[in-house]
């Protein structure tokens, strides 16, 4: 988040852009021919049924599963071409909440959301406490330093897991499923807080998920995979979308199925 | 990078803070403590204003100082006018302000006098006492319920308890049997050489083996393989609420996770038993026909005057003991275990040690009760 002085968000430049990605597991291809660009500030949604990739579109966004075609850009850099350092360097910009919050069960939430700070910074412990305690108190967890990650709430692991995404200033942020699980109160607060970060910092954050309330709520740019045909069938302002897609099956999924039943 | 620049002006109504430059990580950010130490008499209990014209980047690191700075200020009745911060920041020091924070937080930095922690520890010691009982009762229970065919458990999962605990253990415990077994043979012949009796290596392995060290051996690897898995797959049940499900479905973890499993070691531990009794004889007759020029029938006949039925049931008696302690020991900690991952190792580590003390223990009860019964 290496944000200038400067109130507004950054212009429109591409951070990530996806060029005919292919996704696949073995022979069975998942999805094809998948571009579209990411442009910093945005509030970018992975969209689609059940089943359809989101979430392993999220994994080779972040580098964990290699595409079986296509290339993903980073500031221009192809990430899965890049030299090992480089491909580090960039990981070290992303932060990631996974759907459980995928925190390590064997420290507590203050542990947790210090190990990236020690590894990756050359911060005194002290200055490491108090961004620690900042971090936690971001989302709402001052004062559960000490707390394991089996003493607390599913709704409070979740943001326990986003101060441990956030430890790093990354300017790219990850969400898999951020609603999941959560009550409709505890899953605004965490939209609330989402769009925060994002205006305040001026971080690009991607979100996979199939919420349609957190959807508009928070959403500026977004892409639907249709897993009929295998690939996306819609690409932009979900509010947009949802006034003006050709793709009935867009206008279904954005109206829960309503849109079907009136036509 | 121009470096962060802090300068303090007097102002009518207090002070006016100008941050200038690179608030960023890294970069020297001075002490919020210098800041207060920086405003004269005349300013504290007044107003606290900021300018951030020229202030070039910023992140975590303006966030904590101001933070720190705010949280001062609270506690020496200065109040702060946010109003020439820029917005974002703003919004984020509201969002970690202590209002925002979940209210009720009751863990963590304090620390219990000796006394709490001793009395603590008695009543968890207690609870846990307790709760072997319980299971030890339960597992009795559905035993006998089981001998009256009302118990329910599925007969595949035995068969296939069976065939993880019985047969897939013969390569470790051929290993190690024969091992001890050639172990013990160098170890006697050291001593018996020098009354030139090498012959007796034969009945020292032989009654050592078959007696109990065969016993022991089994159960220590059965202990080490059988009932750390035993406590982490039922640790893992446990993390993952399929214990839950199936009590709330009406059957019992006990009859249904735990009985097949103690089933399949009572029947299994006696039978790899006798395998190590034949892999320890085996390894002893190694070292006594090939290191100490012992005949191959002398061996043979010399062990076959040593050792009498008595022996082979004393030795079996242990490891069928041995059977339902390592499955009791291995169960007990996987129901006993919390909801997270760590704890899922701490199950099986814990299984491990339990298991092993009471095979120690009870091979002392037994050789002790032999003794006396002068068996």
């Amino acid at each position: 988040m290496n944000m200038p002085a400067e109130e507004s968000r950054s212009g429109k430049d591409a951070v990530i852009e996806v060029r005919g990605l292919e996704m696949s597991y073995g022979s069975f291809v998942l999805m094809r021919d998948l571009n579209f660009t990411i442009n910093r500030g945005d509030i970018f949604i992975i969209m689609g049924g059940s089943g359809c990739g989101k979430s392993t579109l999220l994994k080779m966004l972040v580098g964990l599963k290699q595409p079986a075609r296509g290339e993903i850009l980073y500031d221009g850099v192809s990430y899965w071409e890049a030299e090992h350092e480089v491909q580090e360097r960039l990981k070290r910009r992303f932060g990631i909440l996974f759907q459980s919050g995928a925190l390590w069960s064997s420290m507590t939430l203050a542990e947790n959301v210090a190990l990236p700070l020690e590894q990756y910074t050359t911060l005194p412990p002290g200055q490491i406490r108090d961004l620690v305690s900042f971090k936690l108190s971001l989302v709402g967890l001052g004062g559960f330093e000490d707390f394991y990650p089996s003493e607390i709430s599913g709704g409070m692991k979740k943001r326990a897991g986003l101060a441990r995404a956030m430890s790093l200033d990354p300017d790219l942020l990850f969400f898999d499923e951020p609603s999941a699980g959560l009550d409709p109160i505890s899953a605004r607060l965490l939209d609330d807080l989402i769009i925060e970060l994002s205006e305040s910092l001026g971080t690009t954050v991607v979100v996979v998920t199939h919420e349609l309330a957190s959807i508009f709520a928070i959403g500026t740019n977004s892409v639907f995979l249709d897993p009929d045909v295998k690939t996306m069938t819609g690409a932009g302002d979900p509010k947009r979308l949802l006034k003006e897609s050709p793709d009935p099956k867009v206008i279904n999924f954005l109206t829960r199925g309503e849109g079907a039943q009136q036509s | 990078m121009i470096p962060s620049e802090l300068k303090i002006d007097k102002t009518p109504d207090g002070a006016l803070l100008t941050l200038a430059g690179d608030w960023r990580l890294g970069s020297a950010i001075p002490s919020p403590d210098g800041v207060i130490a920086g405003l004269g008499a005349a300013e504290k209990g007044q107003r606290l204003a900021f300018e951030t014209g020229n202030l070039e980047g910023w992140d975590s690191g303006l966030l904590v100082f101001l933070a720190k700075l705010f949280d001062i200020c609270r506690r020496n009745g200065i109040s702060v006018d946010e109003s020439g911060l820029p917005a974002g920041v703003r919004k984020l020091i509201d969002l970690a302000s202590p209002e925002k924070q979940r209210s009720g937080v009751t863990h963590g930095g304090e620390h219990p006098s000796f006394l709490v922690w001793v009395a603590d520890t008695a009543l968890a010691q207690v609870k846990g006492a307790k709760e072997v009982l319980a299971f030890i009762g339960e597992a009795t229970l559905a035993f006998v319920k089981m001998l009256r065919g009302k118990a329910d458990f599925r007969r595949m999962d035995l068969i296939v308890t069976i065939q993880e605990t019985g047969a897939q253990a013969l390569p470790i415990v051929t290993l190690i049997s024969l091992l001890v077994g050639m172990i013990l043979a160098f170890i006697a012949s050291i001593q018996l050489k020098m009354f030139g009796a090498q012959i007796y290596v034969a009945d020292v392995v032989g009654i050592g083996i078959v007696r109990v060290m065969g016993a022991i051996m089994t159960g220590i690897i059965m202990s080490g393989r059988t009932g750390a898995a035993f406590a982490a797959q039922l640790g893992t049940m446990q993390v993952n609420e399929e214990i839950d499900a199936l009590e709330t479905l009406g059957f019992s973890p006990v009859e249904f996770l735990v009985l097949p499993r103690m089933l399949a070691l009572m029947l299994m531990m006696p039978l790899l038993c006798v395998y190590s009794d034949l892999m320890g004889v085996l390894g002893g007759m190694i070292v006594g026909v090939g290191m100490l020029d012992l005949g191959f029938m002398e061996y043979v006949h010399q062990s076959r005057s040593a050792l009498n039925l008595t022996h082979f049931l004393v030795g079996l008696f242990h490891s069928f003991v041995f059977g339902i302690l390592v499955a009791v020991a291995g169960c007990l900690r996987g129901l006993q275990c919390e909801r997270s991952a760590s704890a899922v190792g701490y199950a099986a580590t814990s299984a491990v040690v339990t298991g092993i003390v009471c095979i120690v223990v009870a091979t002392a009860i037994i050789t002790l009760s032999c003794q006396v019964l002068g068996i």
